[in-house]
């Protein structure tokens, strides 16, 4: 049964490729929700086995890689964390898969659109269900690629594709730091497995790995590299460019790899690894730190963005580093609250923006849109709770999860918890702020869009409305359901050792302890920029261009994402090519040939023509040239490489 | 069914009384017989080229699977070992055998030259029947190198080899083809008059071209230093390792598409096997001594000629710059002188070799529709080759390495071995996991994404049914090997062990891991 979670849509993503080939669209569809939907139930079942059950248990596969000690097996673990996950990722899965049915009702290539899906719902399940490293960075990359197709699904606009491929190399960068890691782990503890490394840990605290001729901890490089890691894939600051791009897809692909599930690997990753990283303090900080600047970043820049869906993909970004200063103050079962109940609000979001998009002829601009709320009451109402739970308003169910973490970072009583809490503080503000821009911008106001797109103004149809009510219900009650489980006074009964905090992190419990302050604060500033925005978009709507123009340097910032991309185009992108020009043509074919092939032919003639000449002294030229080119070859050998 | 299994087992053990691998090496040549005798109009004579080349690859292909089944990973030494005398009183003999190094190399050749020979089918279309007798005869010498357990036979196929693929480069090859094969020749022949000085003295102190023998030989540290220089002159170019890479691009270039996917596929290993073959076993105080510089030359090539690649707008070349990037990774995992290295390396070999092979038909498919490989003619090849570019997307991530897929295990095993030599070379050669993806991705962006504005593009005929058989047996190959990699590590185990004991380097690495 545990097999047939993980490896169902893998079948289906195979069969439904098959189909597609011969443009069975509703076979595709048919085969590719069964298998999800089934995969969706066998979790229940799991969840309730496992994590309720406390049952945590390996199922061995097969064999994979097998190198001497290196042995890394196709096995797959189910704990606690990752019966949360598969809930998580089943759900949203099965979700959009139904909702695609609709949303892609007319594109030619359907198909291969749901058999892209299920491909990436088996990398995903395989990622979360690892039981070594390596077999994490299978499904690690696997939903990479996954992602990498569906963001270039409609790879006949420039656009889709360029941003397809940023996609992939901005994780690949990450990828760089999560393999070494891995790399590392081995070369430290003499296992991928988790099991071994866990065990391994306590005693390697002092071991170090001596590194740019510096002597360091190595539990901590080894956390830092994968943590490098989880900043490609969660899209932290430094490498989150490639996340708004990745909006080039179908709605239904962000909402569910680039907001619900493939997203928050990297804080699955930290949480997974919270054995290992637990000793590594400063790693954590650095977790903390980087974790709360994004939380801001993203939010400042989220405010300023008009396209509908790059607003929700800063959102997304944002609430990933929420998640990741709650694992960097060891508040790992709050991250991981949120990361369950921000599946199912943000999906709720993405997907109910993708209904707006549909229903006014793919329009994605806030600017051109407006005044339709009465034409899609049900979208409205969706995209009322969405952004009510991501705010974080009572009862719903980011109230419960982004408090605890901000209750955490107060109470971890440290520089950069502090410093987590007061960012977290001002980007729920901003959140409330954009959140409430986007709803009175798209559905208030005076109508906006097109005549022609206004004219064929429509509600969903109900394959597109109907999922998102499993969403909804999620985005209300999961943060009241699962808090006492999640993270109240008991949460490490229901963890139990998928989770491991060091005894001296007391933030977990500290949490349930801070000043009245603390806890109402968040509410109140999410109320004042949902105030904010009614002022700036609906009483005063000349407001926020007079803001804007007196703030001109500030909000040109905010506006072009802090000029990450120009800059990283200037450091890395343009200069990559021409020095791979400059070396071609100046080393292969200026010196490496010159005086290889070409310059021996060429001596041959030359010396042939000499022969005649040598009275004349040429041929001391060559001498010379030879006996100072053997003297530098000789002198540079013992230098360099002589003196191992 | 008991009767089938029983004939079966009885052919093998018909088999095994065979020597084997004497009839793999040596049958092409009958099928080059075969081909002299053809008569008839030019067109006739094609056609029955074409059929025996393909068929008699074939059978030795089949033939080698033999060599799979009766291989026997536990067993040490060398297998299917056949020894007669061959110049009296000279010691040197006729002498063959495979262990778990050499023997995933023969199935890798006996396996791409038929495809090789498909993917010619309709590009060449004169002088068929010389073709056909130059990649029989590469087969032959490719074949009876990896088999060789005697140095001077091995000296003479590896050479060999040279010849009938300067004939296909310099024959049937593009405009520029004198000029590439010149310089293929050039820069090949001088690093083996190098290594041919090295093996006269090796005979001459030791008195036998017996490589089994001479493995075990302990030859003086300061000897071994010049030999190892004069072998790695030779294999460095073969690799080819930077800085003597440039002939590569050129070959590649101007070599047909069968010839290049030999190329990559088998015989850029030929450096790689001979280091392991040679220098490693007979010269293992310079192999540890060298190591560094090594890592020094091998992580420039990883960095320098991805960066290279990422300037090219011809195809082949950029695909043949990937290459000399991906046999850094090679020449990495060897030298790092650990179990995981060279098992890493093995593996990165048969998988490249795969790939590539696959890569350069990729190029080969859409140069056969519209003779040309700037990659600025293209564009929107999805439209009117939906299949071509599911393939042509495979074994792109296979060549990112893509876990899954064969190009994955190979390289995270090298950067196993190489941080375990020093946190240097994994940490730069890792870089090549994120410039890989840069130019592979943006090359396929190039060609097969966007939208197709060229008619010409629009009219491309879709892969048919010779492309497929082409295209299917390396996927899954590439596949099987990324999900059960096991397969072919377990062949080689014993041999890697084996290796690392004689070199007595295994035991140091060994001792210091733990």
């Amino acid at each position: 049964m545990y097999q047939a979670i993980v490896f169902l849509p893998l079948l289906a993503a195979i069969a439904a490729g098959l189909f597609s080939l011969r443009e069975q669209h509703s076979a595709a569809a048919f085969v590719t929700i069964g298998g999800v939907v089934t995969s969706l139930l066998l979790s229940c079942f799991a969840f309730v086995h496992i994590a309720l059950g406390s049952n945590a248990l390996t199922v061995e596969v097969a064999r994979w890689i097998g190198s001497g000690d290196f042995q890394a097996h196709w096995a797959l673990r189910f704990d606690t964390l990752t019966a949360v996950m598969l809930i998580v990722v089943t759900s949203v899965s099965a979700c959009v898969h139904i909702y695609s049915v609709g949303y892609m009702s007319h594109d030619p290539s359907r198909a291969r659109f749901m058999a892209y899906l299920s491909l990436f719902t088996f990398a995903m399940l395989m990622l979360v269900t690892a039981d070594n490293l390596v077999q994490l960075f299978f499904g690690w990359e696997g939903v990479g690629v996954a992602s990498y197709l569906l963001i270039g699904f409609w790879y006949h606009k420039e656009s889709a594709h360029k941003a397809a491929m940023k996609a992939f190399v901005v994780n690949r960068v990450g990828d760089f730091g999560f393999a070494l890691g891995i790399i590392a782990v081995f070369a430290l503890v003499g296992s991928v497995q988790f099991d071994d490394i866990f065990d391994a840990v306590p005693l390697l605290v002092d071991s170090q790995i001596s590194l740019f001729g510096m002597s360091l901890p190595a539990l901590e490089v080894i956390s830092v590299l994968l943590f490098i890691g989880a900043m490609g894939k969660s899209a932290q600051l430094g490498l989150h460019t490639w996340l708004p791009d990745a909006m080039e897809g179908p709605t239904p692909v962000s909402a569910l790899i680039h907001a619900a599930t493939m997203v928050t690997a990297g804080v699955f990753l930290v949480c997974r690894m919270s054995p290992v990283i637990e000793y590594a303090p400063v790693a954590l900080d650095i977790i903390t730190i980087v974790g709360a600047s994004t939380a801001i970043f993203a939010a400042t820049v989220g405010m300023t963005q008009f396209d509908i869906k790059r607003v929700i993909a800063y959102s997304t970004c944002s609430q990933l580093g929420y998640m990741f200063f709650a694992a960097g103050v060891s508040a790992y079962p709050a991250a991981m609250f949120h990361l369950t109940t921000h599946a199912f609000f943000k999906a709720l979001l993405f997907l109910g923006a993708g209904s707006v998009i549909h229903a006014l002829s793919d329009e994605q601009d806030l600017r051109r849109m407006g005044g339709i709320w009465r034409s899609v009451p049900v979208t409205y109402t969706m995209m009322w709770i969405g952004s009510l739970a991501l705010a974080g308003f009572p009862f719903f169910a980011g109230f419960y999860s982004k408090d605890m973490i901000l209750e955490a970072a107060y109470a971890a009583h440290s520089g950069p918890g502090m410093l987590a809490f007061w960012l977290g503080c001002a980007a729920a503000l901003l959140t409330a702020f954009y959140s409430w821009r986007l709803l009175i911008m798209a559905f208030h106001g005076t109508p906006r869009a097109s005549d022609e797109a206004m004219a064929h103004l429509h509600e969903s149809p109900n394959v597109m409305t109907l999922p998102l009510i499993p969403l909804a219900i999620g985005a209300i009650f999961a943060g009241w359901v699962g808090y006492d489980m999640f993270v109240g006074h008991n949460y490490t009964a229901f963890w139990g050792d998928s989770i491991f905090i060091l005894p001296q992190h007391q933030a977990m419990e500290a949490a349930h302890h801070v000043p009245t302050w603390v806890k109402l604060l968040p509410i109140g500033l999410a109320a004042s920029g949902v105030f904010l925005a009614y002022i700036c978009y609906r009483l005063k709507p000349e407001l926020p261009g007079k803001i804007a123009g007196q703030f001109a340097s500030l909000h040109r910032f905010f506006f072009n994402k802090w000029f990450f991309d120009e800059l990283y185009d200037k450091i890395f992108v343009a200069p990559a090519v021409k020095i791979g020009k400059g070396l071609w043509l100046r080393g292969d074919k200026g010196t490496i040939d010159y005086f290889g092939p070409d310059g021996m032919s060429a001596m041959v003639h030359r010396i042939s023509r000499s022969l005649v000449q040598i009275q004349t002294g040429y041929v001391y030229h060559y001498a010379f040239a030879m006996m100072i080119g053997v003297v530098i070859l000789v002198s540079w050998y013992f230098s360099g490489f002589g003196g191992r | 069914m008991s009767l089938g299994i029983s004939a079966v087992l009885g052919v093998v053990n018909m088999l095994s009384s065979w020597p084997l691998l004497s009839v793999i090496i040596f049958l092409p040549l009958i099928g080059v017989l075969f081909l002299m005798l053809i008569r008839g109009d030019e067109q006739v004579v094609a056609a029955n080229s074409r059929q025996v080349a393909l068929w008699v690859s074939s059978f030795a292909f089949l033939l080698s699977l033999f060599l799979l089944w009766g291989f026997d990973p536990v067993a040490t030494g060398y297998q299917f070992e056949e020894k007669a005398e061959w110049i009296a009183g000279s010691g040197i003999t006729y002498h063959l055998g495979i262990d778990g190094i050499s023997m995933p190399f023969i199935l890798l050749s006996t396996f791409l030259t038929p495809l090789a020979i498909l993917a010619s089918w309709q590009a060449i279309t004169h002088r068929v029947r010389e073709y056909m007798i130059a990649f029989l005869v590469l087969e032959v010498m490719m074949v009876g190198m990896f088999a060789s357990l005697d140095m001077l036979m091995f000296y003479l196929f590896f050479e060999g080899v040279l010849i009938p693929m300067f004939l296909i480069i310099g024959v049937w090859g593009g405009a520029e083809r004198v000029y590439a094969a010149f310089k293929f020749f050039l820069f090949t022949l001088l690093g083996s008059v190098l290594m041919l000085v090295c093996m006269l003295y090796m005979y001459h102190v030791v008195g036998t071209t017996n490589i089994v023998a001479l493995s075990g030989y302990d030859f003086l540290p300061a000897v071994q230093f010049w030999l190892f220089i004069g072998f790695f002159a030779s294999f460095a170019v073969k690799v080819p390792m930077w800085p003597v890479h440039t002939w590569l691009p050129d070959a590649h270039v101007q070599a047909p598409t069968a010839g290049s996917m030999i190329l990559a596929g088998v015989l850029l290993k030929m450096g790689g096997y001979g280091f392991l073959r040679f220098s490693l076993p007979m010269f293992p105080d310079a192999s540890e001594y060298f190591a560094p510089f090594i890592f020094v030359l091998s992580v420039i090539a990883v960095i320098y000629t991805s960066l290279v690649a990422l300037a090219q707008s011809d195809m082949k070349k950029l695909i043949a710059y990937s290459s000399v990037a991906h046999m850094g990774f090679v020449t990495i995992g060897i030298f790092s002188l650990n179990e995981q290295g060279i098992a890493g390396a093995m593996f990165q070999m048969i998988s490249h070799g795969l790939v590539s092979a696959a890569l350069f038909f990729c190029v080969g498919v859409v140069y056969d529709r519209l003779h040309t490989r700037e990659i600025g003619a293209y564009g929107g090849v999805v439209d009117a080759m939906p299949r071509y570019a599911s393939f042509f997307m495979f074994m792109m991530l296979a060549s990112v390495g893509l876990p899954g897929t064969s190009g994955f295990v190979g390289e995270m095993l090298v950067l196993v071995g190489a941080w375990q030599a020093s946190y240097w070379v994994a940490i730069f050669a890792a870089t090549g996991l994120v410039l890989g993806a840069c130019y592979m991705l943006w090359l396929y962006r190039r060609v097969v994404f966007g939208r197709a504005e060229k008619p010409e593009i629009l009219e491309l005929a879709p892969l048919n049914n010779r492309e497929y058989v082409i295209f299917v047996p390396l996927t899954i190959l590439v596949l099987w090997f990324g999900v059960y990699p096991s397969s072919l590590l377990d062949i080689m185990q014993g041999t890697v062990l084996d290796l690392l004991e004689i070199s007595g380097a295994g035991t140091a690495t060994q001792t210091a891991l733990r």
